[in-house]
């Protein structure tokens, strides 16, 4: 690599997230930027570098420095995930897992934990509605070094900071020194952190009500997006819900799930029963209502026929 | 329009914080200690105040008192920004009236993830 190419990225990362680029992490580049290459329409790192000079385009800045920093998982990361799990899937699971007040979820590819945790805290906030439940939550990642970070529950003041509300910190973590806070017991019990590989068997998981599994795909090819997906809608709920990222898809890559129609990147069975978590719509209704609240060329033509 | 009052007695730190606000599209104002602050304030209402706590004349907690209790004073919202980083003054920060608080050092990613929480984005 060019050393003009370097010093690029290297400045570009310090300043956007703090990250350090040594040279011994050049190969980092490679392998973490070669989704936002691909994403971006480019062909090589020479070319991603040339168009970062040139356009310095906000958004592609953004992918670079996320791509780059995924280790450095955020609490409540995305935020839109988290609000749906909270306003959407919370209430279907009341609902129709009151007979054995039990559910089940899965957070693939863990990191270090934070995505797990920030469920584990929206239960915590639901507790009077959760009162006498079970709740499993399971995270699962390929390195064991990070899965052991992640059963700690132990974190740098950088990383309490990003995502976590400080209503929150005071609630659910304990300072243990000048710059380390760890989540308290009460939110660590409801996890547990196992090592495992979305490219092996899974073994005896069990079956999940949700499954989140975020900015995962993204680093694979096609066929094994397909493996993992049809993977994944196996030890899934016939009624479950799978997250994936925000720049994944199932479409084209598998005949098991489909997405949610008007929840961003929420993803259902085929084939799931009526009668489970949200149960499909009559099929018309949703999408005209959508219509009429959501669309500004509806509203305008229905109000153009109102003043004839 | 989205204003900020950037409070710090730390030329530094205010210009560190006004480039990132200002990406954030915030039109920023500052100010180098409490008082200043205050007055400022008392003029014109900020959207938000970024906020120090240990400046000379007038400490941050004693602009956080001072703003909440006069008129128009309960609109901004107040995010922290400061070395103290103890359960302690966090939670005294909180009782007082403060949003949201962020322990020093910071970066983009705090802030927008802290003032995003706050609906300020």
């Amino acid at each position: 690599m060019k050393q003009e190419d370097y010093d690029l990225f290297a400045t570009l990362l310090k300043q956007r997230s703090g990250l350090v680029l040594g040279r011994d992490k050049v190969y980092l580049l490679e392998s973490r930027l070669t989704p936002v290459i691909r994403k971006h329409g480019l062909k090589s790192l020479e070319e991603l570098a040339q168009s970062i000079r040139s356009k310095r385009d906000e958004p592609l800045l953004r992918d670079v420095t996320d791509a780059m920093t995924t280790n450095e998982s955020f609490f409540f990361r995305d935020s839109k995930p988290f609000d749906q799990f909270k306003d959407v899937l919370l209430p279907e699971l009341l609902r129709t897992r009151a007979p054995k007040k039990y559910f089940r979820i899965w957070s693939a590819a863990a990191s270090s934990g934070q995505e797990a945790y920030s469920l584990a805290m929206i239960c915590a906030e639901n507790a009077a509605q959760l009162e006498g439940w079970r709740v499993d939550i399971v995270g699962t990642d390929l390195s064991s070094e990070i899965v052991e970070r992640a059963r700690q529950g132990l974190y740098s003041q950088f990383e309490v900071q990003r995502g976590l509300p400080i209503s929150y910190l005071m609630k659910y973590f304990s300072q243990v020194n000048n710059d380390r806070w760890q989540i308290n017991d009460s939110i660590r019990r409801m996890v547990t952190f196992k090592e495992g590989n979305l490219l092996m068997d899974f073994g005896p998981v069990g079956v999940f009500d949700i499954i989140y599994c975020r900015n995962v795909l993204i680093y694979f090819d096609q066929p094994t997006k397909t493996r993992v997906l049809d993977a994944l809608s196996r030890v899934i709920a016939p009624d479950g819900v799978l997250f994936l990222g925000g720049a994944e898809t199932v479409l084209g890559l598998s005949d098991k799930f489909k997405p949610l129609e008007g929840q961003r990147g929420m993803y259902v069975l085929k084939d799931r029963p009526n009668s489970g978590m949200l149960p499909a719509k009559e099929k018309e209704a949703p999408r005209a209502s959508a219509a009429t609240t959501t669309s500004p060329f509806v509203v305008n033509a229905a109000s153009q026929q109102a003043v004839r | 329009m989205k204003t900020c009052l950037i409070v710090d007695d730390s030329r530094v730190i205010r210009k560190v914080a006004r480039q990132i606000l200002e990406t954030l599209r915030f039109t920023c104002e500052e100010a180098e200690d409490g008082k200043q602050a205050l007055e400022a304030c008392l003029r014109k209402m900020p959207t938000v105040v970024l906020l120090d706590w240990n400046m000379p004349v007038m400490d941050g907690m004693q602009f956080l008192k001072a703003l909440r209790a006069s008129s128009g004073g309960r609109a901004p919202k107040v995010v922290f920004c400061t070395t103290e980083n103890d359960m302690k003054h966090i939670q005294e920060a909180m009782a007082n009236g403060a949003d949201e608080y962020i322990m020093k050092p910071f970066d983009m990613d705090i802030i927008q993830s802290k003032f995003s929480q706050l609906g300020l984005l």
